[in-house]
């Protein structure tokens, strides 16, 4: 990589009186100093760039024109109705797909929880959508499912012979969740799974023998073990989602009403050429991020202290 | 607990079961049908109502190769291949030091540390992307697929640093203060002590980003062109609707799918653990 300049820390550097504290604590650093060195400047530098554009009016084919416009370009953003209904629709699908899939993976986990013929064959059959590719998942629920000429969904309805609804157009944002919430579903069940493996057996055993019924023992000891699960799922789920790029772009190409924020950052700039307002959405989006990001660095930090602490 | 009890429980528990197995079933078809459809003649494809039992034909995997006239696929899939492959070497050369630092000698508030990494993961992509295209663009960067590599090696180092950072934890510290009592230095602990015990974290870390890498669509789709198009950016030329073409679209989207479906299932035990970013064990 081009980018990182650690210091070899770990010759020593001349006899010096004391092999110091410093020294050596340089020497503990080194490994770390590559890898942080390059973060910074391939992840951060590029926001502060963005932050710096936002404050200009910047379109690419008038570069001439480039000059500062201060809050402007939020204020543009705000209240342009195209970029208003993109933030509303990122909070939509978001909030969709996210709490769909956990509800989804929650029952699915406790299903799977259970001992039954063929549960790693079921497990397998359950994590597959989220191994599909996003762009080939969304071609295959665009093409093939949603068709309303031959695909499966239109397909299967005139065996019964039902409607032969264009599900896209009909309901085009349903249809970017519903491909979000198949790939995503697995992806809850996952880690919702491992927090039931991480129950104590022996407390429910006691609870099932001083007479807990099913209800009882899901309600009062499993709901609360899962807590911190169902958060860690639903933020990481929110953070990959709120990001959502390649099914609104594959499925309606953000189209009737379904361009969530990334999609118009990208194409405020890559089809429109307007440097600023692009990069104040991206700020906004960051914002956005930043406040979920902050709830789920607590979750995470207080899972990874229980495991620090049980070490 | 007496034996009617006990049968009603059985009995229940293969309810269950069966409803496991009708779920599994039902999140599998879509993927079923894309197998089967990739195997049928266009025609049949396309019928409605479907044909289940239509003859099978290798027809849809020669269209997306390239019989047809169409653009091959293979530079697309070398350089998504080259892509992800470099960008893995390059995350697991930065993040193996990285994740000792965090967790056999610890740095000084390695916890912090640990948690900046995890915070450029939040930044979302749309953060940088502009600046990160205008850079290209200036320095004659775009469509080039190294390019792609720092940018994807940026996107996993931070799951890699945490996850490989929890399987080096378990690393006895005895065994590593021995090595440096026998005079070895960190290079040669790593290699020789840590990567051993550790391996099978490791190669889970790979197989992950190798997946993250593979699938990336925004990066590529604005920073390529005709030389550095990656398998994902080649998939969106089937967006819009080109006829009957639904058995090519899913050969292709099998093809592209079938290196992430073999590693996901490859990584399957440690999946969950990477996507939580080593929250879960």
């Amino acid at each position: 990589m081009t980018a990182t300049t650690a210091p070899c820390a770990a010759t020593p550097v001349r006899a010096s009186r004391q092999p110091s504290a410093r020294l050596r604590a340089w020497a503990t650093r080194a490994p770390l100093l590559p890898a942080l060195v390059f973060m910074i400047v391939v992840t951060q530098l590029p926001f502060v760039a963005t932050l710096v554009i936002s404050f200009f009016d910047w379109n690419a084919l008038y570069p001439q024109a480039r000059r500062f416009t201060g809050l402007d370009n939020y204020r543009q953003v705000l209240t342009d109705a195209d970029l208003r209904h993109s933030v509303g629709t990122t909070v939509l699908l978001t909030v969709t797909v996210v709490l769909v899939s956990l509800v989804l993976g929650l029952v699915l986990a406790l299903l799977l929880n259970h001992r039954f013929r063929g549960r790693g064959v079921v497990r397998t059959l359950l994590i597959a959508p989220f191994l599909v590719v996003p762009v080939a998942a969304a071609l295959l629920w665009k093409h093939v499912l949603y068709n309303p000429e031959y695909g499966l969904l239109n397909g299967l309805l005139h065996y019964v012979g039902g409607p032969q609804p264009d599900w896209i157009s009909r309901t085009p944002l349903l249809a970017v969740e519903a491909s979000l919430v198949w790939q995503w579903t697995p992806f809850m069940m996952l880690i919702l799974l491992a927090g039931l493996q991480s129950r104590d057996p022996e407390q429910i055993e006691a609870a099932r023998v001083d007479g807990a019924s099913d209800w009882q023992i899901f309600r009062h000891l499993t709901l609360p073990h899962l807590r911190r699960y169902l958060e860690l799922g639903a933020l990481l789920g929110s953070i990959y989602i709120v990001q959502n790029f390649d099914a609104v772009f594959t499925i309606t190409s953000g189209g009737l009403g379904t361009a969530n924020l990334p999609y118009t950052v990208y194409q405020s700039f890559y089809q429109a050429h307007e440097n600023g307002l692009a990069s104040a959405a991206g700020v906004l989006v960051v914002i956005g991020s930043i406040i979920i990001a902050t709830f789920a660095l607590r979750v995470v930090s207080s899972l990874f202290r229980e495991e620090v602490s049980r070490a | 607990m007496s034996d009617i009890a006990v049968t009603i429980r059985k009995r229940r528990g293969l309810g269950l079961g069966l409803v496991a197995w009708l779920a599994g079933i039902v999140f599998f078809l879509p993927i079923a049908w894309m197998a089967l459809t990739s195997f049928h003649s266009e025609t049949d494809a396309a019928a409605n109502p479907p044909s289940f039992g239509a003859a099978l034909t290798l027809d849809g995997y020669r269209e997306f190769f390239g019989a047809g006239g169409g653009a091959s696929p293979w530079p697309a899939l070398i350089n998504s291949t080259v892509a992800s492959l470099v960008s893995t070497v390059c995350v697991l050369l930065l993040a193996l030091p990285a994740a000792y630092a965090l967790s056999i000698r610890r740095v000084r508030k390695w916890t912090d540390v640990l948690f900046f990494f995890l915070s450029t993961k939040m930044l979302p992509v749309v953060a940088g992307l502009l600046p990160i295209y205008l850079f290209a663009k200036n320095t004659g960067m775009l469509d080039n697929i190294w390019f792609l590599v720092i940018l994807y090696t940026s996107m996993n180092l931070p799951i890699a640093v945490w996850m490989m950072q929890s399987f080096l934890a378990e690393v006895p510290v005895a065994v590593i203060e021995a090595a440096q009592i026998d005079g070895a230095r960190l290079p040669t602990i790593l290699a020789r002590v840590v990567a051993p015990i550790a391996l099978p974290g490791i190669a889970a870390t790979a197989l992950i980003c190798f997946i993250f890498s593979w699938n990336e669509l925004l990066f590529a789709r604005v920073l390529t062109g005709v030389v550095a198009e990656t398998a994902p950016v080649f998939l969106t030329g089937f967006i819009t609707s080109q006829g009957l073409f639904l058995a090519k679209v899913c050969a292709a989207s099998l093809v592209v799918s079938l290196p992430v479906l073999a590693a996901g299932f490859a990584a399957q035990d440690k999946l969950v653990q990477g996507l939580s970013l080593g929250a879960v064990k």
